[in-house]
């Protein structure tokens, strides 16, 4: 049948591209910290005095001095095995860290797009069914506003103004310091994910509603809304019968291709609130020269986005209904 | 054959109702348009407003049990003119002149009140249908829960006089062909049971026979007590149902005819464009006149085909011709008597 084919050749193809993306990011980013100045040694010893003997032997241990080659194949065969190797700072396996902390910046990341998506459409909907007024207006600017302003910059504003002069919320972290793990209330976690995700979400609700606006003004302006007023449908009738319908996929699609800004957002809010997640670790082996948890994170960044954009294509390709038929006919 | 068939009890006593109602009338128009212009505010270059004529002087009556077809050439702005009637022009128009409905100023705040009960539009394209909306819902259109299963039952009746199988209900617009879009966008009219129908370019690109099916739809409609406006640019198809035909020019109405008038040489023709239009046809001489429509920018002082006119005088270069009875129809032109 024509639907399985199709299937077929898409999950065929998607396959091929995510193999040769992991294929690329690895090479690239590996030879991006073979000849950058980080040294891992160097990282490994930290604070320790060794004398220059003690260091020759740890550098021929870890193979400092194997040629590039050699090094990026032994590296990306133990990954095709599974093994990500050792966190130089975390001293545990990188597979662990990567665990750990993804799920801890998923949440946040998972809250803040939802979110994001849900305010952006709503607000989208609204500005563009009253287009031209006060109400678009006040949302557009409020719009131009996020989208012009920093993620840094306005998480240290409400950490300031929620977290020090407000107080409304603790100043960092997922979860109270002194505190074991047994005995972390659900609450205090919520109340410490609260800034880092609306913080997050703020910039992706401006691109979203800006979006939805221009598409639902489009709409508003489709032949087949004129012939819905000429049927003697008014005004919200029109928005909630024909505009959500058709502009809530094209949103849907743009918040899924959206996954990129979100991770790289999440870097920046998760530093500024010292939030353990994926993003702080990816600083903090960056600039501990953590090569190992590293080069991880950077795979499993990828593999992320790749997941993002592939479910805006599925449902480009398989959920919508006009797709469907535009194959169909050819 | 089925076309007699009634689809429900109200609307058997609806139209008992309005043949009642109708006989009293009858000499009087549904739909009565008289000397409507309507300009477009635009931006010319920098902020200077300029505002651009599309419909200029136009008057023609639309009675019930019978189809006025407007011809006009492609581009002349008989769409404006079902949009203007509907009350569904973007905000930049200008609407002037008088328009009425039953005997009754139809304003803004009416249109919107009659339109969709009372006067149909029936546009031209699948474009008109959303495209993410099932067939029935869009047939069936905005209705209170409480009667949604009444309308369903009516929607499946009128399907059914169309030849529409059931599972199109279910079908999204870009599913139907174009015979059964049309018969789809039709549907949208007889189920709202309007009076006044304004079909808008409903037969470009159909086969002959899927042709001749659609106007025989108009023409049940029109023997079922209706006006039926027909915008078409085909007036081989316009005379085959049309009971008058108004020549659209330029943004107006050169000459409202009997359908009979154009019969043999069309000498019966009152203005010199519509002439010229039926000579132009294959079947006839198959001759054009020079020159074009003015552009909706130029503009003329007197008759609007004054250019072009193999007839004219210097009279018709100063001041519109006035709209006179002549032999049964209506004409705007100087020499026709």
């Amino acid at each position: 049948m024509v639907k399985n084919e199709k299937i077929a050749g898409f999950i065929g193809k998607k396959t091929l591209r995510l193999a040769s993306l992991l294929v690329l990011v690895c090479f690239a980013s590996f030879m991006l910290i073979q000849y950058s100045p980080i040294d891992p040694v160097r990282a490994y010893i930290g604070e320790m005095p060794v004398t220059p003997e003690h260091k020759a032997q740890l550098e021929e241990y870890w193979g400092v001095n194997t040629p590039p080659q050699e090094k990026f194949l032994n590296w990306a065969g133990d990954i095709i095995k599974g093994d990500f190797g050792t966190s130089l700072i975390y001293r545990m396996p990188v597979i662990n860290v990567i665990k750990e902390r993804f799920t801890a910046s998923l949440v946040l990341m998972g809250i803040s797009w939802l979110f994001a998506g849900f305010l952006g459409f709503v607000l989208g909907i609204v500005a563009g069914a009253k287009q031209g007024t006060w109400v678009d207006k006040a949302i557009k600017i409020y719009c131009y506003a996020l989208a012009a302003a920093p993620t840094f910059w306005l998480a240290l504003v409400f950490l300031m103004i929620f977290s020090v002069y407000l107080g409304w919320f603790p100043i960092g972290l997922s979860v109270p310091i002194g505190v074991t793990a047994d005995n972390v209330t659900f609450f205090d976690w919520v109340q410490r994910l609260i800034l880092p995700a609306l913080t997050l979400s703020l910039l992706d609700v401006a691109k979203i509603a800006m979006f939805t606006r221009e598409k639902l003004i489009e709409v508003l302006s489709s032949d087949y809304v004129l012939f819905a007023k000429a049927r003697g449908e008014k005004g919200m009738d029109v928005v909630l019968r024909h505009g959500i319908r058709n502009v809530a996929l094209p949103a849907i699609t743009l918040q899924f291709l959206g996954f990129s800004e979100l991770f790289g957002g999440t870097v920046l809010v998760e530093q500024v609130f010292s939030y353990p997640g994926i993003g702080q670790a990816a600083v903090a082996a960056g600039l501990r020269s953590d090569v190992p948890l590293l080069l991880g994170i950077v795979i499993f960044s990828a593999l992320f986005v790749f997941f993002g954009n592939l479910i805006a294509d599925i449902i480009y390709e398989f959920v919508d209904p006009r797709i469907k038929q535009q194959e169909a006919s050819i | 054959m089925g076309d007699k068939v009634e689809i429900s009890t109200k609307n058997e006593l609806m139209t008992a109702f309005k043949a009642v109602a109708g006989n009293k009338r009858k000499t009087e128009a549904l739909l009565n348009v008289e000397d409507l212009s309507l300009s477009f505010t635009q931006y010319a270059s920098g902020l200077r407003q300029t505002e651009l004529k599309v419909i200029s002087n136009l008057s023609l009556q639309a009675y019930k049990g019978e189809i006025l077809a407007v011809v006009g050439s492609s581009g002349s702005g008989k769409s404006l003119l079902a949009h203007a009637i509907l009350g569904i022009l973007p905000s930049n128009a200008k609407l002037d002149g008088k328009i009425e409905y039953d005997g009754e100023e139809l304003t803004q705040a009416r249109k919107e009140e009659v339109r969709g009960n009372e006067i149909a539009l029936i546009p031209q394209a699948t474009t008109y249908l959303d495209p993410l909306m099932k067939i029935s819902s869009q047939v069936i259109g905005c209705v209170e829960r409480k009667n949604e299963g009444l309308m369903r039952k009516l929607q499946r009746e009128v399907f059914q006089r169309y030849n529409l199988r059931p599972e199109v209900e279910r079908m999204l617009p870009h599913e139907l062909s174009g015979g059964m879009t049309r018969r789809v966008l039709v549907s949208t009219a007889v189920i709202s049971s309007s009076e006044l129908i304004i079909a808008d370019e409903p037969t470009p690109g159909l086969d002959e026979k899927t042709l001749n099916e659609t106007l025989s739809y108009f023409k049940g409609m029109a023997d079922r007590g209706c006006a039926v406006i027909l915008i078409t640019h085909d007036i081989e198809a316009a005379l085959k149902i049309s009971h008058k035909i108004a020549v659209f020019y330029a943004g107006t109405v050169l000459e409202v005819a009997n359908v009979e008038d154009f019969k043999n040489n069309g000498e019966n023709l009152r203005h010199p464009y519509t002439r010229a239009l039926w000579n132009a046809l294959p079947q006839n001489r198959f001759q054009a006149i020079k020159g074009h429509q003015p552009m909706q920018d130029e503009v003329t002082d007197g008759c609007i085909f004054y250019e072009r006119c193999s007839k004219k005088k210097a009279l018709c270069s100063q001041g519109i011709p006035q709209l006179k009875q002549v032999n049964g129809g209506m004409v705007r032109c100087n020499n026709a008597a």
